[in-house]
C-alpha cells in the first residue's frame, strides 16, 4: 500500500469517526423527539431524515456545492462568521456527511425509543425521577442496542461514502481525498493492481464491521 | 427476379439510411458533437447516440465490452492503445480536434489577458483536472511547470475527476479560477461568460485529440459516415468554433 493509499484510509477512518460521534450527539435528541412527538409535522420532518437513502448523491452533492460555495445559503453564513467556505475542506466533507449518514443513526435510534414501554417510564416517575434520570437510567440503558446499531451503521455508511465526496471534495490528499475516490483514480487510471489493494481493505473492514452488528443479533455471541 | 431485387435494395437502402451510431465522447467534446450531430443526422437521416464520460472510463468499458461504434478520445494514445490491442479497426485513427487550455474565471473582470493573475497574490482556489487522469489536467500541470509557477500555487489546487466537474468548481464560484478546454466557455469563436487566458501553446504538449473506429462499428455505414464528417470543412468550422484548433 502506498503512502497516498495510507492517507486516504486514515483520513477516512477519521471523517467516519468524527461524523459517528457528531451524529450520535445530534441524532439522540432528534429521534426521541421522532418517537415521542404528536406534532403533525412529524412525518415531515421524518421524510426529510430518510432523503438520503432514496437521493442519489449526485443530487445531495450537487446542492450541497451549491449550498455551500461563495453564492448558496451556507457559504452566505460560513464567510459571515469568518470561516470562509466549506468545499473542498475537511469540514464540509464532515457537514456533508452528517446529512449523508443521518437516517443510518437516527432511524434506529428513533425505534429503539419507540419499543420502550411507556409504563416502565411513568413507573420511574412515581419513585419520583425527573425527567433527565428517567432518560438515564431507564431510556438510555434499554435503548443500548439501538444506538449500537446506529453507531455502526453511521460509521459503515460514512466509510464507504462516495459520490458525495467527489463532488464536494476536490481530491486533495490528506484534507479530502477519502478511500473511496483513492479507488476511483486507481482505476480511472488503469493501475488495477492498486484499485485492487484497497478496495480488497476496504471490502474487509466493512463485512468485519457489519459481522459485529448482526453477530451481536444472534442468540449465540461470537 | 427483378422485383424482388428492388424490393431487397429498396430495403437495404432504407436499412442503412436508418443506421444509428453509438459515439463515446470524452467529457470536453459533447457540445461541439451535439453540433456536429444535429447537423449529421439532417444530412444523412442517421442517427447519433452519445455517450459521455472521461476517456479512462470509455476505455475501461470499451475492453469489457461496451457497444460503442466509434470513440473521441480526449487524447491520442487511448485510440492508440485500443487499435493494438485489437479492439479498434486498423488505420481509423485521426486527429478530429486539438484541445486549446484556458485559464478561466466566472467573474468577468478576474483574468487578464496574459495570465498574469497566476503570479499574483491570492487564495482562491484553482480547479484543474486530475492531471494523472485528464490530458487538460495534465497540459495545465505542464504549463504551470513551465511558467515555474506549480510548486507556489500546488496548495491552492482542486481537482475535478474531469474537465466536466473541473468546469463546475469554477462556475459555481467555489473555485476562483480554473485550467479548462476552451470549448466549455466558448461559442461561435467569443467567450461566453467571465473572464480568460489562453494559456500559450508552447508551454504545453499539444492536446490531440484522436478519433477511432471501433471493432463493433467496423461495418457500421453511419459511423463510417460520421467519422467522414468530421474530417470535412462543414465539421471543422463547427469544431473550431468552439475553440479548438
Amino acid at each position: 500500500m502506498s503512502p497516498g493509499d495510507l492517507a486516504a484510509l486514515v483520513l477516512t477512518l477519521k471523517l467516519a469517526g468524527i461524523v459517528t460521534a457528531l451524529l450520535l450527539l445530534m441524532g439522540t435528541p432528534l429521534a426521541w423527539w421522532l418517537a415521542h412527538t404528536r406534532c403533525r409535522f412529524r412525518p415531515v420532518v421524518e421524510a426529510l431524515v430518510a432523503l438520503p437513502i432514496v437521493l442519489p448523491p449526485s443530487v445531495l452533492g450537487f446542492y450541497l456545492l451549491v449550498a455551500m460555495g461563495p453564492h448558496g445559503p451556507i457559504g452566505a453564513l460560513t464567510q459571515a462568521l469568518g470561516l470562509g467556505t466549506l468545499p473542498f475542506t475537511f469540514a464540509g466533507l464532515v457537514l456533508a456527511s452528517v446529512f449523508y449518514s443521518l437516517p443510518f443513526v437516527v432511524q434506529p435510534i428513533q425505534q429503539a425509543f419507540a419499543a420502550i414501554p411507556s409504563g416502565l417510564m411513568e413507573a420511574a416517575s412515581t419513585l419520583r425521577a425527573g425527567p433527565w434520570d428517567r432518560f438515564r437510567s431507564v431510556a438510555l440503558p434499554l435503548a443500548a442496542p439501538g444506538f449500537l446499531t446506529a453507531g455502526i451503521l453511521g460509521f459503515a455508511h460514512t466509510l464507504g461514502e462516495f459520490g458525495v465526496v467527489l463532488m464536494v471534495g476536490g481530491n486533495i490528499e490528506g484534507e479530502t481525498r477519502v478511500v473511496s475516490v483513492q479507488i476511483y483514480d486507481h482505476v480511472e487510471a488503469l493501475e488495477y493492481g492498486a484499485a485492487h489493494g484497497l478496495s480488497l481493505t476496504l471490502l474487509v473492514l466493512s463485512f468485519s464491521i457489519l459481522l459485529v452488528l448482526y453477530a451481536r443479533r444472534q442468540p449465540w455471541r461470537l | 427476379m427483378r422485383l424482388f431485387l428492388f424490393v431487397v435494395m429498396c430495403l437495404a437502402t432504407s436499412l442503412t439510411q436508418a443506421a444509428e451510431v453509438k459515439v463515446a465522447v470524452a467529457s470536453n467534446f459533447v457540445q461541439p458533437l451535439a453540433a456536429v450531430a444535429a447537423v449529421f443526422q439532417k444530412d444523412t437521416g442517421h442517427t447519433v447516440s452519445v455517450s459521455v464520460a472521461s476517456t479512462g472510463k470509455l476505455y475501461a468499458q470499451i475492453r469489457n465490452g461496451a457497444p460503442f461504434d466509434v470513440l473521441l478520445s480526449a487524447d491520442d494514445e487511448t485510440p492508440a492503445r485500443l487499435e493494438a490491442e485489437g479492439l479498434g479497426v486498423l488505420g481509423s485513427r485521426f486527429t478530429y480536434a486539438t484541445g486549446v487550455l484556458l485559464l478561466w474565471s466566472a467573474d468577468a473582470a478576474a483574468v487578464d489577458v496574459e495570465g498574469r493573475v497566476l503570479s499574483q497574490p491570492g487564495s482562491g482556489k484553482i480547479a484543474i483536472a486530475n492531471p494523472r487522469l485528464a490530458p487538460y489536467g495534465r497540459a495545465a500541470q505542464q504549463a504551470l511547470t513551465a511558467l515555474s509557477l506549480y510548486d507556489h500555487l500546488k496548495s491552492r489546487f482542486v481537482m475535478g475527476e474531469n474537465i466536466g466537474q473541473t468546469f463546475q468548481f469554477v462556475a459555481s464560484g467555489n473555485a476562483s479560477l480554473g485550467f479548462l478546454a476552451a470549448s466549455q466557455v466558448m461559442l461561435n469563436g467569443k467567450l461566453k461568460s467571465g473572464s480568460a487566458w489562453r494559456v500559450p501553446a508552447r508551454i504545453y504538449a499539444p492536446i490531440r485529440q484522436d478519433a477511432i473506429l471501433l471493432k463493433s462499428g467496423a461495418n457500421n455505414t453511419a459511423a463510417q459516415a460520421l467519422l467522414r464528417m468530421l474530417r470535412e470543412s462543414a465539421a471543422r468550422t463547427i469544431i473550431q468554433s468552439y475553440g479548438y484548433e
